[in-house]
């Protein structure tokens, strides 16, 4: 077998990567309610309890739609910024390219408490929904852009340039030759700035309004050793959630690079 | 419209910007002016703040370092800048060091019709909810945690171990496993811009496997390490759910501190100036790596 011992450093390290993944349904499942083995035995009254909890359902829904702004703004804002850097050259171009980036390696502290002094203290706005859609967008763009630059990327520019010598207009020819093209690009990294939406804490902590979003609910939660294991049932609810999520995006991706004749490199990011 | 857009083109030639420059400013600037109005502004607020102080319930605004002193000379301040800044550091070389070995074994010695699933194997574990994920750590180390009890009652140990939950090394831990994605997949896509007849070479001019590997593999992937150990190290300093569920007293970070300011002693000027310090801190030290290893970016 090729690899020999780095093949067995690799499955350790594998097993390292899902140790707390594989606890997750495990504890959800568990008749007792301490974390702690041996396990007491099988249950699905967790997910049960999860139906009537109303605080809970309030956070799901306000999580849903500012994930689904989040991603929608993320999308436009990073068709925007995919398009213009890769079909056009202008003055200018890496330092905005790279100010746009900064927010995939910027602590999200540092963006929380930013746009926190900003709403609450210079302008003395109540937090809200909006406030944590500000942030999210901020760090959901780069993720967008990373996806559709690629979907751009592999595109033949003579397809656009054909339809503007056969009378479309500019935007004519970006709506029904480009758009089509990248549009699985587009699916794929709508469902992934959702799904990195839905999870995000750290913004959502600093700048959500009375109304908490499911993390915040979550975190609130983890205070208590008797409601953990609702949070677990929960916790795999949303891991299978996301893992649909990804699989659906993952499968537009693989679609657009194949759509647009390029060999799949494999994987997000 | 035909005729139209090659006239433009011949009368912007002595327009210092071309059409396509201009369509290119057009195209971006939504993007740009979002950047501008949300995270450069509020940067610039937050750097005002730090010169500002709380008095109560209003803002002093006149300009003063004091916050700054107070940073500087208040014990509190400085051991949790130190200890946030040797925490990355660690969480940083844990997680490098690793992870290549995977993004190596990945690359070279998995099946390329395979590597797309090992990718996609190693980025599951990163979309279960990241407070559980967090979480899930305690109840692994803990005093009655899945790791004692199983150490136990396999007999490796008498008595559970306690080194490993409530300090430092819960957050290394943790924190090291919260990035593993981002440090694997940037070595990874360095390792797969290698060209291999230049392994091939290296062994034909009589290196052996060892010696190409430190003297051709790993200087051509550094690119690759270099920007995993950014993106590990910047963003670490700004986790404060880590230390809050794993570090106990002596593992809490610069960012609880941040975070206690804003939220709980609602005294904006002086996060801000912590947020400002460590901003400063983490873009130093980062700016010094780079430059000490310059010589592998060309």
């Amino acid at each position: 077998m090729r690899g020999g011992w780095l093949r067995i450093y690799a499955v350790a390290y594998l097993v390292f990567l899902y140790l707390p993944v594989v606890l997750l349904p495990l504890f959800a499942f568990n008749k007792g309610t301490v974390m702690a083995f041996p396990l007491k035995g099988f249950t699905t009254e967790w997910f049960v309890q999860l139906a009537g909890i109303e605080a809970l359902h309030g956070a799901l829904l306000n999580s849903i739609f500012i994930a689904v702004v989040t991603a929608s703004l993320s999308v436009i804002l990073g068709i925007c910024a995919a398009r213009a850097s890769t079909r056009y050259s202008f003055p200018f171009k890496a330092p905005i390219m790279g100010a746009i980036m900064v927010p995939l390696v910027l602590p999200e502290i540092i963006v929380a408490v930013s746009l926190l002094v900003v709403v609450v203290q210079v302008f003395d706005l109540p937090l809200s929904a909006w406030t944590v859609i500000a942030g999210h967008t901020l760090i959901c763009t780069p993720f967008a852009i990373a996806i559709l630059s690629s979907s751009f990327q592999g595109l033949d520019q003579s397809l656009e340039e054909a339809a503007i010598d056969l009378g479309e207009t500019r935007w004519g020819a970006f709506r029904s030759i480009i758009l089509p093209l990248v549009s699985p690009g587009i699916v794929a990294s709508f469902l992934i700035c959702f799904t990195i939406s839905l999870d995000e804490f750290i913004i959502a902590f600093f700048l959500t309004g009375a109304e908490p979003t499911l993390p915040v609910y979550i975190w609130s939660q983890l205070r208590f050793p008797t409601k953990i294991p609702a949070v677990m049932a929960l916790g795999t609810l949303m891991l299978v959630a996301s893992l649909i999520i990804l699989t659906v995006a993952e499968y537009y991706r693989r679609r657009g690079v194949a759509r647009v004749g390029g060999k799949d490199s494999g994987g997000f990011l | 419209m035909l005729g139209g857009f090659c006239d433009v083109r011949v009368i912007c030639q002595d327009d210092p910007l071309t059409t396509d420059a201009r369509r290119g400013l057009a195209l971006i600037s939504p993007t740009a002016v979002y950047v501008l109005l949300l995270l450069a502004a509020p940067l610039a607020a937050v750097v005002t703040f730090s010169f500002w102080t709380q008095d109560f319930l209003t803002i002093d605004r006149t300009l003063t370092l004091a916050n700054y002193r107070e940073a500087f000379s208040d014990p509190i301040y400085s051991t949790l800048m130190v200890r946030s800044l040797i925490i990355s550091g660690v969480v940083t070389i844990v997680t490098v060091v690793l992870a290549f070995p995977i993004a190596y074994f990945v690359s070279f010695y998995v099946d390329p019709a395979r590597k797309a699933l090992w990718i996609f194997l190693i980025t599951i574990p990163f979309w279960t909810s990241y407070l559980l994920r967090v979480f899930l750590w305690k109840v692994i180390l803990g005093f009655n945690g899945v790791l004692n009890s199983g150490l136990l009652s396999i007999g490796l140990i008498d008595e559970p171990i306690t080194f490993i939950l409530y300090n430092a090394n819960a957050v290394v831990i943790t924190l090291a496993h919260a990035f593993a994605p981002f440090t694997i997949l940037p070595i990874y896509v360095a390792l797969e811009k290698i060209d291999r007849s230049l392994l091939e070479a290296s062994q034909d001019l009589g290196e052996s496997k060892f010696t190409t590997f430190f003297r051709v593999t790993l200087p051509l992937a550094m690119p690759g390490v270099i920007a995993a150990t950014l993106i590990v190290f910047i963003p670490t300093i700004g986790d404060y759910v880590t230390p809050r569920l794993v570090g106990g007293p002596d593992g809490l970070m610069i960012s609880n501190m941040i975070q206690t300011q804003f939220l709980k002693l609602n005294n904006a000027p002086m996060g801000a100036t912590l947020a400002v310090l460590a901003m400063c801190a983490v873009t130093a030290i980062s700016l010094v790596f780079v430059f000490l290893n310059r010589r592998y970016l060309r």
